[in-house]
């Protein structure tokens, strides 16, 4: 279980739906409001959603399965995001995702048993200057390599990352 | 007597931020509020020079500026005192290189750096908005359609389309409802180029958008931004917010009967959505299938009405033509490509960041005149252009100018600006795999050759990558290539299998080595390289068998130390930690 679900109270769901008008072209703005507040789409915000926009259930489903933003299991409740760009590419950025990997204990797209961490690759931070470089929730880390990774995580770990 | 320091700048972009630009923020006013003074410190988007950031820059009120790099937040004290207070330039802290900046042309990213992205007033100070009430109060809207033609301007997002003749198809649709979409779903990996004008010079691109619309008669408009740019969806919220605010979005814009509002849509994580069909889907609140055109958008698009679909580029450069005329905006470029390009110069390059050039200027002065060269002058050993649409470009053809058709010619594309710097570490046959796992992953699967026909390309590129098949494989590879290009839908399948065409045509070599002695001569793939200890060079210190996860490593026959190649896993550790270089990569396969 995540602890993000446990840590603050959420607003009910009927609420986040509400501000968004009933039609088709809210499903994917109702998927990511729905995602900011909970972390992720259970099975029971799709079917609400899809009542909620007047569209079927499964067109919901597909849209909240196109994106990849759109994530169907709790996440941990710190989320590495390790970028795949091209300019982090060629500077080693495979080496940094398998460390991570390897310093976790799991594999990408996985979360660690005690749920503080979820690793993810993602196409492209768009700060190649950077590269390889890693986000972990808001805050980006530049220029990462496999032996700066234990500090960086430790931060999260002692929960003093602010 | 020395001059007064008029503002300081602090470049807070999203990697400004990332590189501790805040911090330095932070401890720029703590350090004016100890001394008492009260100077402007500016939030300001990206200064392009992004291989120095944190940047500051100090302008005193002459208009000198002085702009200091890889600032800490311990260096905030000593520009305030020696700088400010002092009135004398810190010279171990400035920017030394001029060069980087001496052969841009700043037409796109005029303000970026230069202005309070979140301040409309400044960006009205800095001619913003001028262009729009040139085309609204003096312009009829085939006028500004003529100006735009005139110009030459072509779409910046990768098509090369000419606006003009765009905007004329839109604005030749009859019918009361019509849209505009700023595409600025910036999707391709190693582009950072509109984030930084979304960013760092939001009104901009308001200001072009509504141009454009008053051009084609839309009264409504959508920005569709990747999620993934928070920062650029905030600056965007607060200056449509202010814009409303002032008259310039809304009805009635500049009290004429023209009116025009812009509604943000974020993305939600899907390449494809970068094509027009596709973004109107995902707008439309389904998944982002392309489809068959025609009807092209312009004439049937967002539901189902004409829609004109213009990249941030394209329209931040629309206020500068519309506010000089479109002779000086075609004074810019060769015959064909007129005005400049943005591009995200990253990779194996000195100096990264964000540049600006006039179309034409040639690869090579790019890389080594704006970039300085390759990152520990390596050598130069292709360009990739275009992202995973594009191509690499051998050194070899260094010269070949940035235009739209020259570059076409070499089978890369000017593209979105992505502009990646590859030396002789890079692997060429490893660049493409990369390529097509992403292309791969991000085919929305309607076109069953792009589906399928990515798949088995990188199936193919993973065996080669390991050394296994044979040299007609290559052959292969590319008949399948271009089977995907002639038999897909949309942009992505038809440009998917670019960087492998390109790659095979120029490093065929390279693919070759991999396939017949199951070498890779870079040095990257790693089922087709060895780890080796000097043993002359090796003191000894054993670092590195402390970082072997496999205990690969043993002593040797002496003071040094051995890897077992058969045992080794080619993690690389070793390499990282030796600290007298004494381990190096061998190409060739591991034979038991």
């Amino acid at each position: 279980m995540s602890r993000l679900k446990t840590q603050q109270p959420k607003r009910p769901i009927d609420e986040v739906l509400a501000s968004f008008p009933r039609k088709a072209a809210s499903v994917i703005p109702i998927l990511q409001a729905v995602q900011a507040e909970y972390g992720y789409l259970s099975e029971e915000a799709i079917k609400l959603a899809a009542e909620h926009a007047a569209a079927p259930e499964s067109a919901v489903f597909g849209a909240a399965t196109f994106y990849s933003q759109f994530r169907l299991v709790p996440p941990g409740e710190h989320l590495i995001r390790v970028c795949q760009g091209t300019a982090c590419h060629v500077l080693g950025a495979a080496d940094v995702l398998d460390s991570l990997c390897e310093q976790l204990g799991i594999d990408e797209g996985g979360t660690t048993s005690d749920g503080l961490f979820t690793l993810e690759s993602v196409r492209c931070l768009g700060c190649c200057s950077l590269a390889p470089a890693v986000m972990i929730d808001g805050e980006t880390y530049g220029r990462v390599t496999r032996a700066a990774l234990p500090g960086i995580l430790d931060r999260y770990r002692k929960g003093d990352s602010g | 007597m020395s001059a007064s320091v008029a503002e300081l700048r602090v470049g807070l972009a999203t990697c400004g931020i990332a590189a501790g630009a805040e911090q330095v923020y932070d401890a720029i006013l703590r350090s004016l509020d100890e001394h008492h003074l009260d100077v402007s410190v500016k939030r300001v988007g990206c200064m392009g020079m992004c291989y120095n950031e944190p940047l500051v820059e100090i302008v005193d009120d002459r208009g000198e500026s002085t702009v200091y790099r890889q600032i800490k937040p311990e260096d905030a004290e000593r520009l305030v005192r020696e700088h400010v207070v002092g009135g004398s330039r810190v010279a171990d802290l400035a920017v030394g290189d001029d060069e980087f900046l001496q052969h841009q042309v700043r037409i796109v990213l005029e303000n970026c750096g230069v202005i309070d992205p979140e301040s409309l007033e400044e960006y009205r100070e800095h001619d913003g908005y001028s262009g729009l009430h040139r085309a609204l109060l003096q312009m009829t809207p085939a006028a500004v359609v003529d100006e735009v033609k005139r110009s030459g301007l072509r779409g910046r997002g990768g098509g090369g389309f000419p606006t003009g003749m765009k905007w004329s198809f839109g604005a030749n649709e009859t019918g009361p409802d019509k849209f505009l979409i700023c595409n600025a779903d910036e999707g391709d990996p190693g582009a950072f180029m509109d984030r930084s004008v979304l960013e760092g010079d939001p009104h901009r691109v308001l200001e072009g958008m509504t141009i454009a619309a008053y051009a084609i008669g839309a009264s409504s408009g959508y920005i569709y931004v990747r999620a993934e740019y928070p920062l650029a969806i905030e600056r965007l919220d607060k200056a449509i917010a202010d814009a409303r605010r002032e008259g310039l979005l809304g009805s009635k814009i500049l009290g004429t009967e023209f009116s025009f509002d812009i509604t943000i849509k974020a993305g939600a994580g899907a390449f494809v959505c970068g094509e027009e069909t596709a973004l109107i889907a995902s707008i439309e609140g389904k998944r982002g299938v392309p489809r068959r055109r025609p009807p092209y958008p312009t004439t049937a698009g967002l539901w189902g009405k004409p829609t004109v679909i213009n990249n941030v580029e394209t329209l931040a450069n629309v206020p500068w033509i519309l506010r000089n005329g479109a002779g000086a905006f075609a004074a810019y470029g060769t015959e064909g490509s007129k005005g400049t390009k943005v591009f995200a110069l990253a990779g194996k390059i000195k100096r990264s960041g964000l540049i600006e050039i006039p179309m034409g200027m040639s690869i090579s002065d790019i890389v080594f005149k704006i970039g300085g060269g390759v990152l520990g002058d390596k050598a130069l050993k292709a360009v990739q252009m275009g992202g995973p649409s594009g191509g690499c470009i051998p050194t070899s053809m260094a010269d070949v100018p940035v235009d739209y058709e020259s570059l076409k010619e070499t089978g890369a594309i000017v593209g979105s600006g992505g502009m990646i710097v590859l030396d002789e570490t890079t692997c060429m046959v490893d660049v493409a795999r990369y390529f097509l796992d992403f292309t791969q992953k991000e085919s929305c699967g309607k076109c069953t050759f792009c589906r399928i026909g990515t798949k088995r390309m990188l199936g193919m590129l993973e065996k080669m990558c390991r050394g296994e098949g044979t040299v007609e494989d290559i052959d292969r590879l590319v008949e399948l290539g271009n089977t995907v290009k002639s038999f897909s839908l949309c942009g992505l399948g038809q440009t998917a299998p670019n960087p492998v065409l390109t790659t095979t045509r120029y490093f065929r070599e390279e693919y070759r080595a991999h396939l017949e002695d199951a070498q890779c001569p870079a040095g990257v793939c790693r089922d087709l390289i060895s780890y080796r200890i000097d043993a002359e060079a090796c003191r000894d210190c054993k670092l590195c068998v402390r970082q072997c996860p496999v205990e690969a490593i043993s002593q040797g026959d002496g003071a040094f130390q051995v890897i077992d190649e058969l045992m080794c896993v080619k993690c690389g550790r070793c390499v990282a930690a030796c600290p007298f270089d004494a381990i190096s990569v061998q190409s060739g396969k591991v034979r038991a």
